[in-house]
């Protein structure tokens, strides 16, 4: 039978969720295809703690989280298979689809929810200058040898870029016996979590570098050692202040990207900033029909918020599949203002809204107290009091669907200050 | 003695300070706070900090090589090396479900060290 | 006693390799790396040049225009990407007219065919994306791009297909005379052989001077790049040149044949052949050069940077030839740009070499002058691909997401003749690594397959030289208390 209501393309945190959320809301004939030889996404490497304080108001471990999700999908008997890669999705939500099992497929859905997560930035995209040898790990490759093969990837550590992914990473090498030397930030200002940085950082004396930069790789076969530098207020390194370390590693934590080849190859628009699918208030892209949520739409930084973000897509999916979904042109398009770098979703149609809009949001540089404002012309639609914002961290306004009705054209986003 | 944190409860990461002072009830004035869990932590971490620790354990007879395992509630800090000599001896044999108890009472606490997903 | 041995892995010695290999020949070829296509020729600007900027008179010219005729040919036979997208050399003012009209004329006599001079807004026409300070170009239909690793691969699996023998890990240490030809000691093994053939590259004058009195040395001139991802391989359609001065051909913009943008290269002279790191000031230097072809390159979709070296001779021409004094020894040495384009005719060049110093030489019956294709699954239609996976389930398993290459085509890579051994092997004959992601997604599937399939464990499996080990042994094996 190759015709299903739903789709799912990715059996992480988003596609579990997706999958689920949309079951309970009467769809029945799903199928989620995931790459990996088992569910769980990235979650089955993320082994540390900090997972479902929100969903579940408990700290959980990444594999403990998705496999809360797992249980709950093999109870509802939601068919999914591993292995599979979809290599293209059509405009008329067909798919092709591989795996050894049951060899290239076309399977035909009435929607479908793009969940395929993101991918990390490399060191060819920042161009870091020197010699190629082994030894040099994006910190999510890392973590896969060392989590799940169950291998080290090196003794003498330098860490570039000061994310979560980075900061984990610090501590996980140091558990597993090698010397973490230093990390280095780009920015000044970290853009992981305050809680990372004192328990993965200070707990095992790991020196943090804000402002700072690689300049230089050396090493023929494997990384021998690694420059580091201040940097000026455009970035560029300061001659004069380099940090020489004798390592064997390094890794690389220097930002995500969501992975959307195939958003590309279905012609759906996407945000320029976010690098994700263009959506609605729905997680519907600008093609009927399909779906998207989770870091395939925009980089995350709590996966609850992911969960959140996927059971409005599954759901929304369901309804469409039930011709519940009021297919028109959204009255309301976001944007991001003063302050604010993006908003999710891009656009709104305030009939498919049922009690209010989730807006989901990260700003441009730290700040406290602020004002975080919603405006449409001139007439402010609700605000919030912040007392603290950074990029690191996504921000949400929830908006009451009866502030919004009537409303048409942008809705901004942007931060004011306190009046004091 | 004086000592300068960032408090991690809730992303508000808050810059305390910490102060010895007999005439306060808890034996310490702590400043820059915004609400109570950060006094009850700070005060914690400079008596008796505590740290959940998660990590991976061999396994044979199961699917991969490595079963991720954490403490089922925080241990001292000051433990954590230890802990991780118990965790680097043992093997584990497959199948394991999440939630299993692999080493119970680490250093005579509540803490036991379980398993983080069923292999 | 070899019959042949020749000494370098580079697209010149494979191809000279190849060539042989239609003869009742017993060759050896010993390379010093972990892997053929290892040094400049993996490093390059891969283009196949038209053949005007060599000096008339000179083997460069004359291999240059013989060896860009014989593409067509080798790369349908060896199964390998090859595009005669033409190339536009450009002029941005009056006193670089001259210069491009002497090119012309350098053409003309070089034979170069088509060669002709365009407008600015004819050139413009062509290439909407070029500066609007074009004056005039001149456009050689014949220019084309090739992929040299693939070439050079192809060309050694091939001739071991038709009886080469290859050894890896095996540097020339020393060699000597002995009776009826030559004694080579290489990767600690001792080879005999009539003929030696000197391909080293950068190394040549080194291996030169071990059985001659010194004619030449090999200054190291390191050129930097950018590869840009697929999504900016349309930028431009032919490969485009700067007039030349004396530092080189100046930095070009080329597509390549599997779809990127390459961006490239300056020129340092550096001090040892190791000297392969890519610079700040280099890479800088790069970008601000290319921008005068146009301003509008897209850099924010670069996915890598890299470096070679050429081995420029001082003597400025390519060295091909009996060395002086060492009767059976030939070099085939020096050979930077037009390198690439000269090496198909400089191998049938070699081998007359070789026929001459045998007296004749025997074709080889059988000898198939044609390599099993790749299976390319990410170009195949969809009943093909259901076909392979029919056949092999191995092709059903996608592990390089950006490049959509599957376990069987990697299973493939390691097994044929010249197969892949290390992490760049792989990535070099099938490209994951090369993509987007760079390795972040492939790389751990890849290193498992490589053990798997070579019967090593993970933690031995390297990236490109026997000291490139990636993984340094297995977590939990550290047995000591940590501190935290």
């Amino acid at each position: 039978m190759n015709t299903y209501e739903l789709i799912v393309v990715g059996g992480g945190p988003a596609g579990l969720a997706a999958a689920i959320e949309a079951h309970q809301h009467g769809a029945r004939r799903i199928l989620i295809l995931e790459r990996d030889r088992e569910l769980g996404g990235i979650l089955q490497q993320c082994i540390h703690n900090g997972f479902g304080l929100h969903i579940f108001k408990e700290e959980l471990t990444g594999p403990e989280y998705a496999e809360r999700f797992i249980c709950q999908l093999e109870a509802l008997g939601i068919e999914y298979r591993l292995d599979t890669m979809v290599l293209d999705v059509h405009e008329d939500r067909t798919l092709d689809v591989i795996s050894s099992k049951h060899g290239f497929e076309t399977l035909k859905a009435q929607a479908v929810v793009l969940a395929m997560g993101c991918r990390e930035r490399t060191r060819g995209a920042i161009n870091i200058p020197g010699t190629r040898p082994a030894g040099i790990f994006t910190a999510g490759a890392a973590q896969r040898f060392v989590n799940m093969e169950g291998y080290m990837v090196g003794k003498r550590v330098v860490i570039l870029g000061s994310g979560d992914i980075g900061l984990i990473m610090a501590r996980r090498m140091s558990l597993e016996g090698a010397a973490v030397l230093a990390v280095a930030e780009i920015l000044p200002y970290s853009g992981g979590l305050t809680r990372n940085i004192v328990q993965c950082l200070d707990d095992y004396g790991i020196p943090l570098y804000l402002s700072h930069t690689i300049t230089s790789i050396t090493g023929r076969d494997r990384v021998e050692g690694v420059t580091i530098a201040r940097v000026d207020e455009r970035r560029k390194p300061i001659p004069g202040t380099e940090i020489h370390y004798d390592c064997d590693t390094l890794l690389l934590s220097v930002g995500l990207i969501p992975e959307n080849e195939l958003s590309k190859s279905i012609g759906l628009a996407l945000d320029p900033v976010t690098s994700g699918p263009v959506v609605n208030e729905s997680m519907e892209t600008t093609v009927p029909g399909i779906f998207a949520c989770g870091n395939v739409v925009q980089v995350h930084d709590l996966v609850d918020w992911v969960t959140e973000e996927a059971r409005r897509a599954g759901k929304s999916a369901a309804r469409f599949v039930l011709g519940q979904l009021k297919a028109a042109a959204p009255e309301l398009v976001t944007k991001a203002g003063a302050g604010v770098r993006y908003v999710v979703p891009q656009q709104i149609r305030i009939e498919n809204l049922e009690k209010e809009v989730d807006l989901m949001l990260r700003v441009t540089d730290p700040c406290k107290n602020k004002w975080l404002v919603a405006r449409s012309g001139e007439t402010i639609i609700k605000k919030a009091k912040k007392a603290h914002l950074t990029p690191g961290e996504m921000e949400s306004l929830k908006i009451p669907v009866d502030k919004l009705r009537g409303l048409t054209g942008e809705l901004t986003l942007c931060l004011e200050e306190v009046a004091q | 003695m004086k000592r300068d944190l960032i408090c991690i409860v809730c992303p508000m990461g808050c810059h305390l300070s910490l102060e010895e002072d007999p005439s306060h009830p808890k034996g310490f004035k702590v400043t820059g706070i915004t609400c109570k869990r950060g006094e009850e932590y700070a005060i914690k971490e400079v008596t008796a900090p505590t740290r959940m620790l998660t990590s991976t354990v061999r396994i044979e007879g199961a699917r991969l090589h490595r079963l991720p395992v954490r403490t089922s509630s925080d241990i001292p800090r000051e433990r954590i090396g230890e802990c991780m000599a118990l965790i680097n001896e043992l093997h584990v044999q497959g199948p394991v479900k999440m939630g299993q108890v692999l080493i119970p009472n680490l250093f005579g606490t509540e803490a036991n060290l379980i398993a983080s997903r069923s292999l | 006693m070899l019959d042949v041995t020749i000494i370098g892995g580079g697209v010149v010695g494979c191809l000279i390799g190849r060539e042989l290999s239609r003869y009742q020949l017993k060759t050896l070829l010993v390379e010093k790396k972990s892997d053929v296509a290892d040094a400049t020729t993996k490093a390059n600007s891969a283009i196949v040049h038209a053949g005007f900027d060599a000096k008339p008179g000179s083997l460069k010219a004359r291999f240059n225009v013989a060896g860009n005729a014989m593409y067509d040919q080798v790369c349908e036979e060896l199964a390998v990407p090859f595009k005669r997208n033409g190339s536009l050399v450009l002029a941005f003012s009056d006193d670089e007219l001259p210069a491009l009209h002497e090119l012309r004329d350098r053409g003309g006599v070089n034979g170069v065919p088509g060669l002709e001079l365009l407008t600015g807004e004819e050139t413009r026409r062509r290439e909407p994306n070029l500066a609007e300070t074009v004056i005039e170009a001149l456009l050689a239909p014949t220019g084309g791009i090739v992929s040299p690793w693939d070439l050079t691969i192809a060309a050694a699996e091939n001739a071991m297909d038709n009886g080469m023998d290859l050894m890896l890990d095996a540097e020339v240490t020393a060699i000597g005379r002995v009776p009826g030809g030559w004694r080579l000691i290489a990767g600690g093994r001792t080879i005999d052989t009539r003929l030696v053939i000197n391909c080293a590259g950068l190394y040549s004058d080194q291996i030169h001077n071990m059985v001659s009195e010194p004619c030449f040395k090999i200054h190291y001139r390191r050129g930097e790049y950018f590869v840009l991802d697929r999504s900016a391989g349309g930028f431009v359609s032919h490969t485009i040149f700067q007039c030349p001065s004396e530092k080189g051909k100046g930095v070009l913009i080329s597509p390549t044949v599997h779809g990127n943008l390459i961006v490239g290269p300056n020129a340092e002279e550096v001090a040892t052949p190791e000297n392969l790191e890519t610079t700040m000031d280099g890479l800088d230097e790069v970008r601000k050069a290319a921008r005068m072809s146009s301003a509008r390159i897209p850099f924010g979709a670069v996915i890598t940077s890299f470096s070679g070296l050429r081995p420029t001779p001082s003597t400025h021409d390519f060295i091909i030839g009996e060395a002086k004094g060492a009767p059976g020894f030939i070099d085939a040495a020096g050979i930077e740009s037009p390198g690439l384009t000269a090496a198909p005719a400089i191998a049938v060049h070699v081998a007359g070499l070789v026929r001459e110093q045998l007296g004749g030489l025997e074709p080889k019956p059988g000898f198939n002058p044609r390599r099993r294709p790749l299976v390319g699954f990410a170009h195949l239609s969809s009943s093909e691909k259901a076909a392979w996976i029919r056949e092999d389930p191995r092709f059903g398993r996608i592990v390089c997401r950006c490049e959509s290459i599957t376990e069987g085509e990697i299973v493939d890579a390691i097994h044929r003749h010249a197969g892949a051994t290390t992490l760049d092997g792989v990535k070099r004959r099938l490209r994951p690594g090369m993509g987007r992601c760079q390795g972040g997604f492939c790389g751990p599937r890849v290193v498992e397959i490589l053990a798997r399939e070579l019967g090593v464990p993970m933690s031995e499996v390297r990236k490109d030289g026997p000291a490139s080990v990636l993984l340094t042994g297995e977590t939990k094996s550290e047995l000591k208390a940590v501190r935290a």
